[in-house]
């Protein structure tokens, strides 16, 4: 199969879902002229121009609470946060009126937007721009969020968050925009990727490892440590849509293992890793030979020490000391 | 303080004749008053209902500001749309929503017009191109200018009528909203209700202006005006004007519609009379009420008599009353519904509504 950056598969997607659909259109900072400040929307808007891809003034509230407007009117806005931190500054307005307006109007009204952009730490850049939200809007009946962790997941979920009539927030991550993998070919039909599916990234039976975005990518290299070193058998759960969830298939692997732990760059306090453990005890406690363990951003503001900070962030070092902790 | 009333300035012109006005049949008019009493009647009986602690939560009246929202929207055709914030009840009526769905909605009902899950500053009729009913002071203003976008974008010849009151102008949503719409060319009117109060804070003390709130605009390069609410005829005149720029020419303006809410910010404003006096409120009853201002103009205008003038009031309250006993009537909704009406896909049962979970109570 061809392999595409993950960033070329997000940018596929938005193309795709702009030639398929004439009321979507990508808005942000920076996402025409500039072609992206991570360069996902490149070549945009040379192709398709000043109506369908948009620059926005920095203005989060003004633009988002726009698309939200927009979408009222069948328009379907795709908006990029230059750094999903930035929520903080639109926050009225991803939660009440994208999140809280469906339900106030009794039905009434949908809101088919999409807010995407990276939602990560790692980069050095402190505690400002290294939130990572999932969880925070994952706890707002009316939201959907997703995180994918794969280039050819970001191209499917992109393509069905566009395609949803609910507001979808889509954390992408700055560390991932670089990495290679296969994506299927458009010529062999509609590459999608449901909302509310996981992904088994790696089949194992000693020990769950459940993770979205990039903490996937630490699991899955832990559980090659664990096989090689330690003759562990880790299955890695990829979660890829945190609402809707697909417990089933977090519920079925823990059955499956008797173990879990939650690889999550959240923040240990209400991560999503903190509603995964309470589904699980919830559902699978009969099953379970331990207590599920968590690997977490350690508990503090991001750090912006190049020299720690992937240290604060869950790797796959950590989650492999955990592991063991376990067996 | 000093006293708004005494600064109001008062407007030597008659814009009865403007060229909005000239074409209004005595009926036209007839029926501003009409519905300008039925906004003051159902306010009048909802504060009773409220009183006896049959409608929960906020209940914000647009009591002495009927003048606004009957007189702008009365502008409004098939392309026009209207959004508004917490004090809705006076543009629902406008726009041709019933008493029954709205007060069922006060009383919490199944009924109402958001099956009970709105409430009094969550209104909407998206049928009737209304939007809302919103609870976050400024909150609608970028919601408003998305109105005028979407509008735009599909090459529809209408334009958004966005309303906040005096204290939202001091929020940061709505000026980023007034940039964009100016940067962007959208076809959106903002009009600021200023009854003279943020709340319990007087426009002097929350505001910092020059002449007006609506010149604010000059910094965005945007078209403003300032209008005496008391005056239908000014009110209609001078946001057409509004309208049109934004419908022809696509560009925004802010108008300062100037007005006065005889009752608290909400009912449960227990200093309603304290930042304030009773005189000056006293004052905008006997000499600036705009239904009362404007019962004298159709009377001298000989389109209306007095009589008529009580009989639509008496009208107004029978059918508030049947409001009552409809929203009474009506049932609560059920515990089951309180997870319906959150995700679209879900309600639609469509297959994205079947993949996942979407809820998480047990």
């Amino acid at each position: 199969m061809r392999e595409l950056l993950y960033r070329h598969a997000l940018c596929e997607a938005l193309d795709e879902e702009l030639a398929r659909d004439e009321n979507v259109v990508i808005m942000g900072e920076e996402v025409a002229q500039y072609n992206g400040a991570y360069k996902v929307t490149e070549g945009l808007w040379d192709k398709w121009g000043n109506k369908r891809v948009v620059d926005t003034p920095i203005s989060e509230a003004g633009f988002i609470g726009m698309g939200v407007g927009a979408s009222m009117l069948g328009v379907r806005p795709v908006m990029e946060l230059m750094f999903w931190s930035f929520h903080s500054v639109a926050f009225d307005q991803l939660v009440n009126n994208a999140g809280c307006m469906r339900y106030m109007a009794g039905g009434l009204i949908n809101v088919p937007i999409v807010v995407r952009g990276p939602a990560n730490g790692g980069t050095n850049v402190g505690a400002t721009h290294s939130h990572c939200p999932e969880g925070l809007f994952a706890a707002f009946p009316g939201l959907k969020v997703c995180a994918p962790a794969t280039p050819a997941d970001a191209k499917g979920l992109m393509k069905a968050a566009i395609r949803d009539n609910d507001p979808v927030f889509v954390m992408e991550n700055t560390k991932l925009y670089g990495t290679l993998g296969p994506v299927p070919d458009p010529a062999e039909g509609e590459h999608l990727v449901p909302l509310g599916r996981a992904d088994i990234k790696r089949e194992g039976s000693d020990i769950t490892l459940i993770a979205h975005g990039r903490s996937v990518l630490h699991a899955l290299e832990a559980a090659g440590t664990l096989a090689r070193d330690h003759s562990i058998s880790a299955e890695v759960v990829d979660l890829r849509s945190i609402r809707p969830l697909d417990q089933d298939a977090i519920i079925d692997s823990v059955v499956k293992t008797n173990r879990a732990v939650l690889v999550d760059e959240s923040k240990p306090f209400n991560g999503v890793s903190s509603q995964i453990a309470a589904l699980i005890q919830e559902h699978a406690f009969d099953h379970l030979d331990a207590p599920v363990k968590r690997v977490c951003s350690i508990d503090a503001p991001s750090i912006y020490s190049p020299h720690i900070e992937d240290e604060q962030l869950p790797n796959a070092r950590r989650v492999v000391e955990q592991v063991l902790t376990m067996a | 303080m000093q006293d708004p009333s005494a600064e109001r300035p008062f407007t030597a012109m008659d814009f009865s004749s403007s060229s909005v006005n000239r074409g209004l049949t005595a009926q036209d008019k007839i029926d501003f008053y009409r519905s300008m009493v039925r906004i003051r009647r159902f306010e009048h009986l909802a504060l009773g209902q409220y009183q006896k602690n049959r409608i929960g939560g906020f209940l914000h009246l647009y009591i002495g500001q009927e003048s606004v929202a009957v007189g702008t929207v009365s502008l409004m055709g098939d392309h026009d749309h209207v959004i508004t914030a917490y004090r809705d009840h006076g543009h629902a009526l406008a726009v041709g929503m019933s008493m029954e769905e709205c007060m069922a909605e006060l009383f919490g009902k199944a009924t109402g017009c958001s099956k009970g899950k709105g409430g009094s500053m969550h209104f909407f009729a998206p049928d009737k191109n209304f939007w809302g009913g919103h609870g976050i002071v400024g909150g609608q203003t970028p919601l408003g200018l998305g109105l005028g976008y979407g509008l735009k974008y599909k090459g529809l010849p209408g334009c958004a009528l966005c309303f906040l009151g005096d204290g939202a102008i001091n929020q940061g949503a709505f000026h980023e909203a007034l940039n964009l719409a100016s940067l962007f060319e959208i076809p959106v009117v903002y009009i600021i209700e200023n009854n003279g109060y943020s709340m319990g804070t007087s426009q002097m003390r929350s505001s910092a202006y020059r002449d007006c709130l609506a010149q604010r605009a000059e910094a965005y390069d945007m078209a403003w005006d300032l209008i005496n609410g008391e005056d239908l005829y000014e009110v209609r005149a001078k946001t057409h004007i509004a309208m049109e720029r934004a419908r022809k020419e696509h560009r925004p303006s802010l108008l300062e519609i100037q007005t006065y809410r005889y009752y608290g910010h909400s009912v449960a404003d227990a200093n309603a009379n304290k930042y304030r006096t009773p005189e000056e409120i006293e004052r905008y009853k006997t000499y600036h009420d705009p239904i009362r201002l404007w019962e004298r103009r159709l009377i001298e205008e000989g389109v209306m008599t007095a009589e008529d003038a009580r009989a639509h009031e008496k009208e107004a309250t029978g059918e508030t009353a049947a409001a009552i006993k409809f929203a009474e009537n009506s049932p609560a909704p059920t515990v089951e519904e309180i997870l319906q009406d959150v995700y679209c896909e879900v309600d639609e049962d469509s297959e994205a509504g079947n993949t996942g979970r979407h809820f998480f109570n047990d």
